[in-house]
């Protein structure tokens, strides 16, 4: 059915959904590449491809409805939610309301409350050569997308890109991670009481299920995980020429000098690094300082756990537990590189590994060769910035990075001389909530996300132009035809041309001001005399 | 060298710094401009050397389009490289928050031999810009334009930092297998499955300038001869050898016919009675799409055109009219002077015939009907569209041009091809005082509810109301004050 004009004044004709089978919604060139045996997605594709179609999820209304309903899922579910963390990674109350559904909540009311701005068409600067036409940037949504969500914020890592998506106006597919099993279920479980069935399904499932789903054809998809997944999405999409973001991760780099407040900064690293019990795609993943930082950051940091935690912190209900036993299995390894310098106590029948600080730790010790992605925290000691640099350098470019440091000098010769998806100067984690374009670069991902970057993420902008066709705009533009001769090269060659000038700064502003004075003057000269 | 030694040397370069440079960027492309203005002559023969390009053609399309994409990369390569400020929240009012653009390091540039100096040479200029280090790989089919990239930018440009390779199917074979930090590839979507497929394995982002069937719907309500001049020009430039050149036209049997009556005329006017004479139409590049074509004549009926003359790889613009979807013509895209049209009812057909193909690169729609415009815009997909004329908007350097779906991802052209080669490198700047800490402790455990409370709070997002053109808004006022003021003031003076 396509969307009847409001006026009423068409030269088309409206018909309704054409229940016809799904699959022939699909180009013909598309229809070529599939191979799949029919695995029961098709049909659930088929109908969103259906819903997309008709258009239902563009109208701008619709979508802040659905949106609407997603915050009343966050408002209405509150303690499930809390619960189901707490099922999943003994998740401490603060935490899952901070690091979810503070984020989730505060994400979407931002959509929400932007939602019209940020699908509102652009209207770019014109040149001189477009002064007559209508140019415009129009904001389109991709059509079906899906979203894989990863286990360590189960929630809040799949809902933020799927209210992207919806905001942006596509019909979408969420795929919450297996492993996160109770967080998952709640998902398919409460997700289709509040938003349309019609537009957006979610698919539990394991790796069997995912690479089924991912023999499918999608307008986009967006991962965040492992690299290793990252890489087997990357190539599932290769088949339809999909565009994707990967929220990926790596070895997030802290560097701390002598120039800050070392009790503030070991408070900010242990945070970053023990919320989640480090299972934290930007947890600081090692520390790269001079020995001299490395001893008086370790008894501050003794300082810091105790007043956190108490003496035994296997008994403080604010410290989590490990997801999962082969990654917990996994991080017991990693005590075995270097020197344990604070804690080492780990349970294997509860999953708990209590704040480690490792020293002595080699460059090619196991705990430095992949993402830690729990409570341990190596130290790696350096003599200056320079090597500092060399050594970040030396490696993956990280998801984050972390530099701990009051010399301004310093700070800026890092952030030039080395790349990250992002930096974080005196803190951990909290660049993650504030308007910035949160993703990765190289091995750590691509793309980036939140805010309005969240829905940008999701939408094709696509450049519209309306040239005028009146005998005047001809007249200007007949010169382009054959036959050809040097005039008309000129000419057109002189209507196309960009000239080095140089610009007015605080043009409009100048002008405003300029704009007032006249006015008042001749108003009291002419009005009011 | 090999393309170890290349892959070395080239990260070494990055590493040394020096691109990142603005100064040393601006030389380069300064260096850049220089090597176009000094080598116009060259460039036009070149090109009339591999596609029998007319002057003008090569020069509107290509020479001139190249200066202005530069002059217009070094008027903004200040304004473009300063770090953005995005707004702050409150949370952060006492932080800095910036967003730099990053070079992402070694990046890598195939280009097309359709516009073999043009297309290779503007994602080429904006790599520069980003501060990369860049290698580009022209296009082995025009052979006479990759030899002029090959030995104009070593003359030109630092050798360390940009190096052209040259090479076939087996040398690009070989250049994929190596990690670099971006790759833009214009071309077939065949090849650009590929790439695709080799960048995956690096986790290397591209950008795919594709292609695909670009459809161009025609109602009654548009002056028919200035419709069809438009069309024409957009599908025989080049030989109909353009990635947006209008694939084929979408319209009733009466607009068919005054189509093809009007073509006849125009066509005429603009080559003569002898086509195969004007020096004002280009050749197919090679043999291998010269037979692809000639075969597409066989399907429809040919209402203008159909001659061909192989030793010249000469196909004469040609128009097949009731083409049918099964056609051979319309099953690929077409890239060169063969123009078919399909006719449907009705604008509603137009875009049930588009939908069920892939997504094009372009969409052309020639009517004055508002209502039918928009509801074909809104109701279709496709890289770009351009009303009541073809190709213009890649010239409109204010909007992204690319695909969509199986025509491409990604877009470029003016500052979109600046953020292309770019990455938005994040920075918080946070304060680590005691103020700042006594604000922020709350989020250590012990965990309390009170605790929960304020940071709920903190961060919580309103609704904000900003008043557009504020400041603006002020120094009218101030203007309005100041002169009140003065006036007050002036008449006391006099006296």
């Amino acid at each position: 059915m396509l969307r009847n004009r409001k006026d009423g004044k068409s030269t088309l004709e409206t018909s309704d959904i054409k229940r016809e089978f799904p699959f022939d919604l699909l180009s013909n060139q598309t229809k070529n590449l599939i191979d799949f045996e029919m695995d029961g997605y098709e049909n659930i594709l088929g109908q969103l491809r259906a819903t997309f179609r008709s258009g239902k999820t563009k109208d701008l209304k619709y979508r802040k409805k659905q949106l609407e309903a997603l915050l009343r899922l966050y408002e209405e579910n509150r303690e499930e939610i809390i619960n189901a963390l707490a099922a999943d990674l003994r998740r401490p109350r603060q935490e899952a309301i901070v690091f979810e559904i503070d984020v989730m909540t505060n994400e979407l009311l931002g959509l929400i409350n932007n939602l019209d701005e940020y699908a509102a068409p652009i209207k770019p600067d014109k040149g001189v050569a477009n002064m007559f036409d209508k140019v415009t940037i129009l904001k389109e949504p991709f059509g079906v997308v899906l979203v894989i969500g990863a286990w360590n914020y189960p929630l809040q890592l799949l809902l933020v890109p799927v209210a992207g998506a919806i905001a942006a106006g596509n019909c979408v597919v969420l795929k919450p991670s297996e492993i996160s099993v109770h967080c998952s279920r709640f998902i398919a479980e409460t997700f289709p009481k509040y938003l349309d069935s019609d537009a957006y399904q979610v698919i539990s499932g394991g790796i069997e299920e995912t690479t089924s789903l991912l023999k499918h054809q999608f307008d986009y998809i967006f991962y965040t995980g492992s690299n290793r997944v990252g890489q087997i999405v990357h190539a599932a999409a290769n088949k339809y020429l999909t565009p994707t973001t990967l929220e990926l991760g790596g070895k997030s780099p802290c560097y701390i000098d002598d120039t800050v407040d070392l009790n503030r900064a070991a408070k900010r690293i242990l945070w970053g690094k023990n919320s989640n019990v480090g299972q934290t795609c930007i947890a600081p993943d090692y520390i790269i300082c001079t020995k001299e930082i490395e001893k008086k950051f370790i008894e501050e940091s003794r300082n810091v756990i105790k007043e956190w935690y108490g003496d035994d912190v296997q008994q403080s209900p604010d410290y989590g537990r490990i997801a999962t036993d082969g990654n917990f299995k996994r991080l017991v390894t990693f005590m075995n590189c270097g020197t344990i310098a604070l804690g080492g106590k780990f349970d294997a029948s509860d999953r708990f590994i209590e704040p480690t600080i490792l020293t002595d730790v080699s460059h090619d010790d196991p705990v430095m060769r992949e993402e830690i992605f729990g409570p341990i925290l190596p130290i790696v000691n350096i003599h200056d910035i320079h090597d500092a640099i060399d050594f970040i350098n030396a490696r993956d470019k990280p998801l984050s990075l972390y530099i701990f440091t009051s010399n301004n000098k310093d700070r800026d010769l890092i952030i030039d001389s080395t790349s990250a998806g992002a930096v974080c100067v005196n803190d951990t984690v909290v660049h993650f909530v504030c308007n910035l374009p949160f993703g990765g670069v190289g091995a750590s991902g691509m793309g980036a996300y939140h805010g309005k970057y969240n829905f940008d993420t999701f939408t094709h902008e696509k450049g519209c132009l309306e040239k005028s066709m009146d005998y005047v705009s001809e007249k200007l533009s007949d010169a382009r035809y054959p036959p050809y001769t040097d005039n008309k090269a000129s000419y057109l060659s002189f209507m196309m041309k960009k000239r080095k000038f140089w610009k007015i700064p605080f043009f409009s502003h100048i002008l405003a001001f300029a704009f007032g004075a006249a006015a008042a003057y001749y108003l009291k000269k002419y009005y009011f005399n | 060298m090999t393309y170890e030694d290349l892959m070395s040397r080239a990260a070494t370069a990055f590493q040394s710094g020096k691109t990142k440079d603005i100064d040393f960027r601006r030389k380069q492309l300064n260096a850049l401009l220089r090597m176009y203005e000094e080598n116009k002559d060259e460039m036009a023969r070149v090109l009339a050397a591999d596609l029998r390009r007319p002057k003008q053609e090569s020069y509107i399309l290509e020479i001139e389009f190249l200066i202005n994409d530069i002059i217009t990369t070094i008027n903004s390569l200040d304004e473009w490289t300063k770090p953005m400020k995005p707004e702050k929240g409150i949370v952060n009012m006492m932080d800095d928050v910036l967003i730099y653009p990053d070079p992402l390091g070694v990046v890598l540039v195939m280009g097309a031999w359709n516009y073999p100096l043009q297309l290779p040479l503007v994602p080429f200029g904006a790599a520069i810009a980003a501060g990369n280090v860049a290698i580009l790989k022209p296009s082995e089919i025009s052979v006479n334009c990759a030899n002029f990239i090959a030995e104009n930018i070593p003359k030109y440009l630092d050798n360390e930092c940009y190096h052209v390779v040259c090479g076939g199917v087996q040398e690009t074979t070989e250049l994929l297998k190596h990690k670099f930090d971006y790759i833009f590839y214009t071309g077939s979507g065949r090849v650009g499955k590929i790439v695709y497929e080799a960048a995956a394995k690096h986790l290397t982002p591209v950008t795919l300038e594709l292609g695909g069937k670009s459809p161009c719907y025609i109602d009654n309500t548009v002056d028919i001869s200035k419709a069809t001049r438009r069309v024409l020009w957009g599908k025989f430039i080049n030989a109909g050898q353009t990635c947006i050149a209008p694939d084929y036209i979408l319209c009733t049997k009466e607009i068919q016919d005054k189509f093809v009556k009007e073509a006849k005329v125009v066509l005429k006017e603009w080559y003569g009675d002898d086509i195969k004479k004007s020096p004002d139409f280009c050749r197919i590049v090679n043999q291998v799409n010269f037979q692809r074509l000639t075969k597409l004549l066989s399907s429809g009926t040919i209402a203008v055109g159909g001659k061909t003359d192989a030793d010249e790889r000469f196909i004469e613009p040609t128009i097949i009219v009731d083409a049918k979807s099964t056609d051979a013509v319309m099953q690929e895209e077409i890239f060169g002077p063969i123009l078919p049209i399909v006719n449907i009812n009705n604008a509603f057909e137009a875009i049930k015939f588009i939908t069920a193909r892939d997504k094009p690169l372009a969409l052309y729609i020639f009517s004055n009907n508002t209502n039918d415009r928009q509801t074909i815009i809104e109701n279709t997909s496709s890289g770009g569209v351009c009303v009541n004329d073809t190709i213009m908007h890649l010239a409109v350097d204010t909007m992204p041009f690319g695909g969509v779906g199986p025509s491409g991802m990604g877009g470029y052209h003016g500052k979109y091809s600046f953020d292309t080669f770019s990455h938005k490198k994040s920075c918080l700047v946070k304060k680590i005082d005691t103020i700042s800490e006594k604000l922020s402790n709350a989020r250590y455990p012990p965990y309390s509810d009170k605790k929960i409370n304020y940071l709920t709070f903190l961060t919580k997002k309103r609704k904000g109301f900003s008043i557009p053109y504020l400041p603006q808004l002020v120094l009218l006022g101030v203007g309005v004050a100041a002169t009140i003021f003065v006036q007050r003031i002036l008449p006391e003076c006099e006296q």
